[in-house]
């Protein structure tokens, strides 16, 4: 029998030791183990199963629209649920919009906000601040949506478009840049904050060219992330951005079609219709999307310097 | 620790060598590049903190009118007319749809999400553990609207069977009794669905909680005796508790706003339809209710009871997600 020594594993996966064998477990227990370890591995595999039996199920179904060439080419446009043909450039065209504007109003407030937590923020308001953070974590898609709709086409008069969109989706991203930017900040060491005090540098200045900079990579993770969140949330887009056929880029009038509301439009369609097929390319169609955020946003985190 | 399901312990986790990040007030100068940037960061904070408080007081401020004009009662009638000079529309049902297609998805989803944490953290060999985490952390990236759609189309029919079974068998008790709902959409259908998107948030965040516990704790046991099993039982699970009772208030809330994906799922009732219990009923949640009715916001009084139902979902979300807060926190005070 070996005795144990220091380098006796340490890590999370501990393992038991194999050659210390002291007379074994009565067999109800051994047995126990393993049929706690078997449910363990059959727990991973049932949830395995509804990810791969999707994303086969979408694959099967839209892949042949999506890849003709014409699906990145035309809109919707003047095509019917029985006729065959178009693309959903304009869908696409509207997420990305709607996407990348939603990022530009809420990366700043995100971030800022985790800046104040992390490097500022000390007694009640602070934890204030972290509250409610959380909270807005947990309001549902379809509550920010009503919300937005409640204070600018009712309150205000304004007409439903793309731009309150983005205001209900920018309420959905805050808390996913603050809550990971924050991460990213706590993990930046402290000696470089204390090397750029004792040189003089003013806290602001700290912050901005050194803090920053380190969790740069973290930062755009999250932000990844969080815009491969937003990109798939329907619920808003019901209430606030009306679905159109034709390409419109115009965020502050008119309809504006979206890959979610394009397949939501469509939905009930027999199956026989072709319009049946376009709606598992849409689907497709944005899950790829939202998977290469994901990989962009992972990819990042490779260079993270933290 | 960065997860596509937007749920973390953050604030628990310290700075690098267990302090927290250096406060340098010191080296606040009161510059003005300071006083500005300070200013900006607080305002980014007050801006968070007023959106909340916005959103309860345009939901309460316009939801009021409507109320007051109701002649039904809002809690209790099952009853959602809202149009016209006599508007009658109570919550009742749609609170018991919303409720118990949640309480389903958690009572399927715990469970697994516990066991898949544990798979992750204690029983995967070491190649597979972060494959295995990024993998189900993908399903929290999947659109909500293609689980619908995946539900309705593909799962679906594939309930039938065990729908049929339990109908027959179980119609007895209230909950598996028979209704006028003859397809799978049903509030059970929803509830395997809901499940299934709430895993990964359930997954993520115990995984968390249970990678922390302290390895002392675990060798103490193994070194006396314990099976693997027995290990987890008496070291991991009561170390983890108070991040599983979080992770499944998270995960309600989440499956309580659920909106697309329950408004594809689940067939809705004609007007006056016999309340029933059973879980093979039809009928919506708060979330898909609103959805299905955004066509009709034309009058202020519609606009107006839909706000009303929206708040309540707002206020049930918002306890849920405090009481999830407030268990994190007291595990907070007690391990510091």
């Amino acid at each position: 029998m070996t005795a144990i020594t220091n380098d006796f594993p340490r890590d999370h996966s501990l393992a038991e030791p194999r050659d210390l064998d002291l007379g074994g477990k009565s067999g109800g227990r051994a047995l126990k183990n393993s049929i706690a370890t078997f449910v363990m591995w059959a727990a991973f595999a049932i949830a395995v199963i509804p990810l791969v039996w999707i994303l086969v199920t979408v694959a099967v179904k839209g892949g042949h629209l999506i890849l003709d060439s014409t699906w990145w080419t035309n809109s919707q446009q003047g095509v019917t649920a029985r006729r065959e043909g178009g693309g959903a450039v304009h869908a696409i065209q509207g997420t990305l919009i709607q996407g990348l504007v939603t990022a530009l109003i809420s990366v700043p407030i995100g971030v800022l906000t985790a800046v104040y937590l992390v490097e500022y923020g000390r007694g009640r308001f602070a934890r204030t601040v972290s509250f409610m953070v959380d909270i807005l974590t947990g309001v549902p898609s379809i509550v920010a949506g009503l919300f937005i709709y409640a204070v600018f086409v009712n309150a205000f008069g304004f007409q439903r478009s793309g731009i309150f969109v983005c205001f209900a989706l920018t309420l959905l991203m805050i808390p996913v840049v603050v809550r990971s930017t924050e991460e990213m900040l706590k993990l930046v060491p402290n000696e470089l904050r204390e090397a750029a005090y004792a040189l003089g540098v003013p806290k602001w200045k700290t912050i901005f060219s050194v803090v920053l900079p380190t969790a740069f990579s973290g930062i755009i993770t999250g932000v990844l992330l969080g815009l491969a969140r937003v990109m798939g949330e329907t619920a808003p887009l019901l209430i606030l951005g009306p679905y159109t056929k034709a390409i419109a880029t115009d965020l502050f009038g008119g309809n504006m079609a979206t890959l979610p509301t394009m397949i939501n439009q469509d939905r009930d369609q027999a199956v026989t219709l072709p319009a049946y097929d376009r709606i598992w390319a849409a689907a497709l169609t944005l899950i790829l999307l939202i998977l290469l955020l994901n990989l962009l946003g992972r990819l990042a985190s490779r260079f993270s310097k933290v | 620790m960065q997860s596509v399901t937007g749920v973390s312990i953050a604030d628990e986790t310290a700075g690098p060598h267990g302090q927290s990040p250096l406060a340098g007030d010191g080296a606040g100068t009161g510059r003005l590049g300071d006083r500005l940037f300070g200013g900006a960061a607080i305002g980014a904070g007050a801006i968070v903190v007023g959106l909340v408080t916005l959103i309860g007081v345009f939901l309460l401020s316009q939801a009021i009118p409507s109320l007051m004009k109701n002649e039904a009662n809002f809690l209790t009638s099952t009853e959602w007319s809202v149009g016209g000079e006599h508007p009658r529309f109570g919550i009742l049902r749609l609170l018991w749809v919303t409720v118990l297609s949640s309480l389903m998805a958690l009572a399927i989803a715990v469970p697994i999400g516990i066991a898949v944490a544990l798979f992750i953290t204690n029983y995967a060999p070491k190649w597979l553990s972060k494959p295995a985490a990024s993998t189900v952390d993908l399903l929290a990236a999947v659109p909500s609207i293609i689980f619908g759609l995946w539900g309705l189309r593909v799962l679906g029919p594939h309930t039938d069977g065990i729908q049929n079974f339990l109908r027959d068998n179980l119609g007895w008790f209230p909950l598996f009794k028979e209704t006028t709902v003859g397809s799978s959409t049903t509030i059970f259908l929803a509830g395997i669905v809901l499940a299934i998107m709430i895993l990964p948030i359930i997954t993520a965040l115990s995984r968390e909680v249970f990678a922390q516990t302290p390895p002392t704790h675990k060798e103490g046991a193994l070194a006396l005796g314990a099976t693997k099993w027995e290990m987890i039982r008496t070291a991991v699970l009561p170390f983890g508790k108070p991040g599983v009772i979080s992770a499944a208030m998270l995960g309600l809330g989440r499956a309580l706003g659920e909106t697309v994906a329950v408004m594809i799922l689940i067939s809705s009732l004609a007007q006056g339809t016999a309340f029933s219990f059973s879980l093979f009923d039809g009928g919506e949640t708060f979330a898909s209710k609103i959805a299905l009715g955004a066509g009709e916001f034309d009058t202020p009084q519609k606009t107006g009871a839909y706000i009303a139902a929206g708040l309540v979902l707002f206020i049930l979300t918002f306890i849920v997600n405090a009481i999830a807060r407030i268990v994190i926190e007291r595990r907070k005070a007690f391990t510091e």
